[in-house]
């Protein structure tokens, strides 16, 4: 056993940490979120341990909605990812492709690869669970599709980020999702959080698509403000998106990411 | 002879850094030039500029009369561009990923393309291959044949033989000779392979820390500089503490 090469190792990992933000931020924050987010689960059930009795499958009806969310995200960051790992990114971009042709064939991409891993999801809770997630009727639709924009919407600010500081933004690229999770209120009310973090859950359309979603199954009725909020900020945050991605595909044209993407 | 590609006094700053210090050339129609230069000298830089993929600090670029800044899809269209390293997806197969590269410009007869450029660089056999698991040789002649998918006026190579052996090597340039003369194509050819250079190009740009410090055609170079081949020019140039540095 030689120290010295044992050291040399560790300086190869350690100089790689310590020369990428991202890094060290996936580093940090990965605990800090996993606690928040079970904190958070734990105090809602201490308190509210009647809440779910006449509605069973209200949490697995979450659970699979928040997976399509992550997956649809996920999805769409791969696909811009995959490009990197295999050092086909700069024949992409010298292709005369349009920056939104490239997001559209992205973004149908991530909805077909979504919907192959939800299909049987669904299809399983039935028998194994004796639960429906059709049971949210019509409005199951539109949370769908409100969950689907705002997946996509933070692939495409994700790939952003990949766009103007390279692959060193990968593992936030893994990450964003849970770093939203607990504003998301995915299986408790929003009353559960601090008054401070409600305020950033309000300007996230999240909360209102798993409120509704939960309102639907326990409650039985619909609030079609929730809908609607979920929709205005996902207009809100989609168009956001964009914009950035366009500012980050100029920017790395001044910065010459986009030649050195892969090495 | 009309220039397809026209770069007039480009500049390329990173912050403090100057990459490219405004430098001016053209190639012709039916012309190979040579872009020579040691690494860092801005000859990389100078190929993103020209493919899009970089923004000039200042300067003008124009590919067949078109100014880059203002027709970069109608550009891109007529132009191509292959370097050892950038790979196309490896695990597609060559066929497939002729086809989609196909789709992406648009390539009316993809069939008759594909077979066509399969016959000429020899890679018929491999079609139904995974990209991947072929040999550097047999990549290179696919990325070739990607690159030429689109029937390009215009095509950027960055060290397109390295890594090959002599045979594959001399296969590649005779190919590049030959579609050349055929399709009356520009090539701007970024080497470090002085005799793959002294045979394939009509002129050369040496580049050092971001400029041009000499140009003209090889046998032109070689008997100014006193010298008996072009690498011994170019090791003259690069070394030497010229009025650039």
């Amino acid at each position: 056993m030689s120290l010295t090469r044992i050291y040399g190792l560790f300086l190869r990992h350690f100089y790689l940490i310590t020369r990428s933000f991202p890094r060290i931020l996936d580093l940090v924050y990965w605990p800090s979120i996993q606690i928040t987010l079970w904190g958070f689960i734990s105090n809602f059930f201490a308190t509210y341990t009647t809440y779910y009795n006449n509605a069973v499958g209200v949490i697995l009806t979450c659970a699979i909605l928040y997976d399509f969310l992550f997956r649809t995200s996920i999805g769409f960051n791969m696909l811009f990812l995959e490009e990197i790992w295999s050092r086909n990114f700069t024949n992409l971009f010298i292709a005369p492709m349009r920056i939104g042709e490239i997001l559209t064939s992205l973004v149908i991409t991530a909805l077909i690869r979504s919907l192959i891993g939800l299909v049987p999801a669904i299809l399983l809770t039935s028998p194994l669970f004796g639960i429906s997630i059709l049971d949210l009727g019509i409005f199951l639709f539109f949370l769908f599709l409100s969950l689907y924009i705002f997946g996509i919407t933070l692939g495409i600010l994700v790939s952003s980020g990949l766009l103007r500081f390279g692959p060193s933004f990968e593992n936030i690229a893994w990450s964003t999702m849970f770093l939203l999770a607990p504003f998301g209120c995915i299986y408790y009310p929003i009353e559960t959080l601090p008054e401070i973090f409600q305020r950033i859950a309000y300007v996230l359309p999240l909360v209102y698509i798993f409120e509704e979603a939960r309102n639907i199954l326990i409650n039985q009725t619909v609030n079609i403000e929730n809908v609607y909020y979920a929709f205005m900020w996902n207009a809100f945050y989609f168009s956001l998106s964009i914009g950035l991605f366009y500012y980050s595909f100029n920017a790395a044209k001044n910065k010459g990411t986009l030649i050195n993407m892969g090495e | 002879m009309k220039n397809l590609i026209e770069v007039k006094n480009i500049k390329k700053n990173y912050g403090k850094k100057e990459a490219v210090k405004g430098i001016s050339f053209n190639v012709e129609e039916d012309e190979i030039l040579g872009l020579l230069g040691p690494n860092g000298s801005g000859k990389t830089t100078t190929i993103g500029m020209l493919l899009g993929l970089l923004k000039p600090t200042s300067g003008q670029i124009f590919i067949n009369n078109l100014k880059l800044e203002e027709n970069r899809i109608e550009i891109l269209e007529m132009i191509n561009f292959i370097s050892p390293y950038i790979e196309l997806p490896k695990k597609l197969t060559v066929k497939q990923n002729l086809f989609v590269y196909s789709k992406l410009y648009k390539v009316k007869n993809i069939k008759e393309r594909i077979e066509y450029l399969s016959e000429k660089l020899r890679i018929g056999e491999l079609l139904n291959s995974i990209t991947g698991e072929l040999s550097s040789g047999q990549k290179n002649r696919v990325s070739l044949a990607k690159a030429l998918v689109n029937e390009p006026k215009v095509l950027l190579l960055d060290e397109p033989t390295a890594s090959l052996d002599p045979e594959v090597g001399d296969f590649v340039r005779t190919f590049l000779e030959e579609y050349k003369k055929e399709k009356k194509i520009s090539i701007l050819l970024a080497s470090h392979n002085m005799n793959e250079v002294t045979r394939l190009c009509k002129s050369v740009l040496m580049m050092k820390n971001g400029e041009i410090i000499d140009q003209g055609k090889p046998q032109d170079l070689i008997t100014k500089h006193g010298r008996t081949n072009l690498e011994e020019v170019f090791l003259k140039l690069s070394r030497s503490k010229s009025e650039f540095n």
